[in-house]
């Protein structure tokens, strides 16, 4: 089976510090993927630029047999790589429905019509109504998303990136900030998920990592020094000393 | 039914007021208040359009006197030519608005922020200069036309009521097609991208085209009310263009209220009527307009419009 994702010789510098270096890894069809590594292993920095918002300055990027290393991050976007953002990206102005809707815009259609209200496409509000009621958030529908909860903004960041139907979704922290009960939602809806939607997870929370991953990759200094199956990375001497034995001290 | 209207009153408020103006000008001193009346809508016009860049769009452009005054020169270089069709005015001013629009849009909206006030104020002062430089057209003077566009050969537009019939009908369209607009799937993509370009980009949308589309629907009406300014005048000239006529532009859509389109509107009438009432007072008006204006930007968040309508939001 070829990989839906395939990261080859990866660098970026920011003047001399090598951010990534020489990273390579894959992610497979439906495949729950998992990175962790220690603050500044230069994980944020492995999302944008597999999602187009930075350019590397060495190696190639593949997705879908394509390799999209020149496209923009909207260009990928349409090629069906989703992703969410470690700091909540959200329109706060809008409410949570529209947020989603426009998600699902984007991808139905041209968005250059002028003259019929957008509110009522059922074509794209019907499909946003699902996924906020998946996330438990059919109540704030009507919301401006920017008077929701952090945890709740979390979800909706989720709502929105698989209302853009991606095939690989590339979450940094989604966990990050939530409630003992959000994040348990999350999990189990990330966890829903694996089988039909490939999933890059940037996540510090070692409990979920562990029970969600198909596979774990560690980076440390930019690069992967371990992949493998949550058991063998967590019995992995070097993982250990480079990073779960830190948490333990 | 009710809630709609409690929600809609300002608008509707503010067009029936203007409506009504033919039917009482003639109580006081017609011709002065028809002619101030034709030069506010006209303005509000303009600031209209350009509600749709700053309001809707998050675009600062500093350049929006330039598409006014390729309305104006539209009227003016064609008359000189003996082309006094009203028709051949629109299409020839909303075809070289569109023009300049999309050959100056297309480097301006690679750029954001204070870059992107800066690149369309440039723009725009080459527009100004250039028409300084017209002295077949009168050059730095401008040049007084002829007479009023005529329709089908037929000078109606002569009457100042059906010259402001005809302002007030071009505002109420431009109205309602921007409403449409700010409501469709397009307004929708380009208000996202003036609250977050990068959450726009990561579910697949390029700012890029949609601003575009917006920056080039905004100059065409502007075009639109520049052809009506020139009629309303009798003359043309580059001040028509110049860099001050797009601050107060932009100050009239802020001190409306930004993003509400009929603020724009409001904005025009208490704009032009304070200058109006200010300058008959003091000579000196301006010393006491501008600390006015700073105030009511200062106090009034939301613009006049928020203003008014406070707590009747939905």
């Amino acid at each position: 089976m070829t990989a839906l994702l395939r990261v080859e010789g990866l660098s970026k510098s920011y003047g001399a510090l090598r951010v990534t270096d020489g990273l390579s890894l894959s992610v497979e069809p439906g495949e729950l993927h998992a990175v962790i590594g220690p603050n500044g292993a230069g994980k944020t920095t492995l999302i944008h630029q597999i999602s187009g918002m930075t350019p590397p300055d060495a190696g190639r990027i593949l997705f879908a047999g394509e390799d999209v290393t020149g496209r923009s991050m909207a260009g990928r976007a349409l090629a069906g790589l989703a992703r969410s953002f470690q700091i909540t990206s959200i329109l706060p102005r809008f409410s949570a429905l529209q947020n989603v809707a426009l998600a699902v815009q984007a991808r139905s259609g041209s968005s250059f019509r002028f003259l019929s209200p957008v509110d009522g496409e059922a074509a794209l509000t019907g499909p946003a109504r699902d996924l906020l009621a998946r996330f438990g958030l059919a109540e704030r529908a009507e919301m401006p998303a920017g008077a929701l909860s952090h945890g709740e903004k979390r979800q909706l960041e989720l709502a929105i990136a698989l209302a853009t139907a991606p095939k690989l979704l590339l979450l940094d922290e989604p966990l990050a900030g939530t409630s003992h009960a959000e994040s348990a939602r999350i999990v189990e809806i990330l966890r829903g998920l694996t089988g039909s939607v490939a999933i890059l997870l940037v996540e510090h929370d070692m409990e979920a990592v562990f029970a969600l991953a198909d596979r774990v990759s560690v980076l440390v200094y930019g690069r992967v020094i371990a992949t493998g199956a949550p058991e063998a990375i967590r019995s992995n001497p070097e993982v250990r000393a480079a990073y779960l034995g830190e948490e333990a001290a | 039914m009710a809630r709609r209207l409690r929600r809609e009153w300002l608008p509707l408020g503010l067009f029936l007021a203007l409506a009504l103006v033919p039917v009482l000008a003639p109580l006081g001193p017609q011709s002065f208040i028809l002619s101030l009346m034709t030069r506010i809508v006209v303005v509000a016009l303009a600031a209209l359009s350009l509600d749709l860049l700053i309001g809707k769009g998050g675009l600062v452009s500093f350049g929006h006197a330039a598409c006014l005054g390729i309305g104006a020169y539209a009227v003016g270089i064609l008359s000189a030519e003996g082309v006094t069709d009203g028709g051949a005015h629109l299409a020839v001013a909303i075809a070289a608005a569109a023009f300049f629009a999309l050959a100056t849009g297309a480097v301006a909206m690679r750029t954001d922020g204070v870059h992107f006030i800066m690149i369309t104020l440039a723009f725009g002062q080459m527009l100004y200069f250039l028409a300084t430089a017209l002295s077949a057209y009168g050059g730095d003077d401008g040049i007084t036309l002829p007479g009023r566009s005529t329709v089908l050969g037929r000078d109606v537009l002569a009457s100042d009521t059906v010259l402001y019939l005809a302002a007030l009908g071009a505002l109420l369209a431009a109205y309602l097609l921007l409403r449409r607009i700010a409501a469709s799937r397009f307004g929708r993509v380009l208000e996202g991208a003036r609250d977050n370009p990068v959450r726009m980009e990561a579910i697949g949308f390029r700012p890029f085209r949609f601003r575009l589309a917006a920056y080039l629907i905004s100059a065409m009406i502007a075009a639109v009310a520049g052809v009506l300014l020139a009629n309303q005048t009798g003359f043309v000239s580059p001040a028509t263009m110049a860099w001050q006529r797009s601050g107060e532009l932009i100050f009239i859509v802020v001190l409306g209220g930004l993003g509400s389109l009929h603020g724009a509107i409001l904005g025009a009438i208490a704009f032009i009527l304070a200058e109006e009432l200010l300058s008959h007072w003091s000579e000196h008006w301006r010393i006491v307009f501008g600390p006015l204006l700073i105030l009511a930007v200062l106090f009034a968040r939301g613009g006049l419009a928020g203003l008014l309508t406070k707590g009747a939001r939905p």
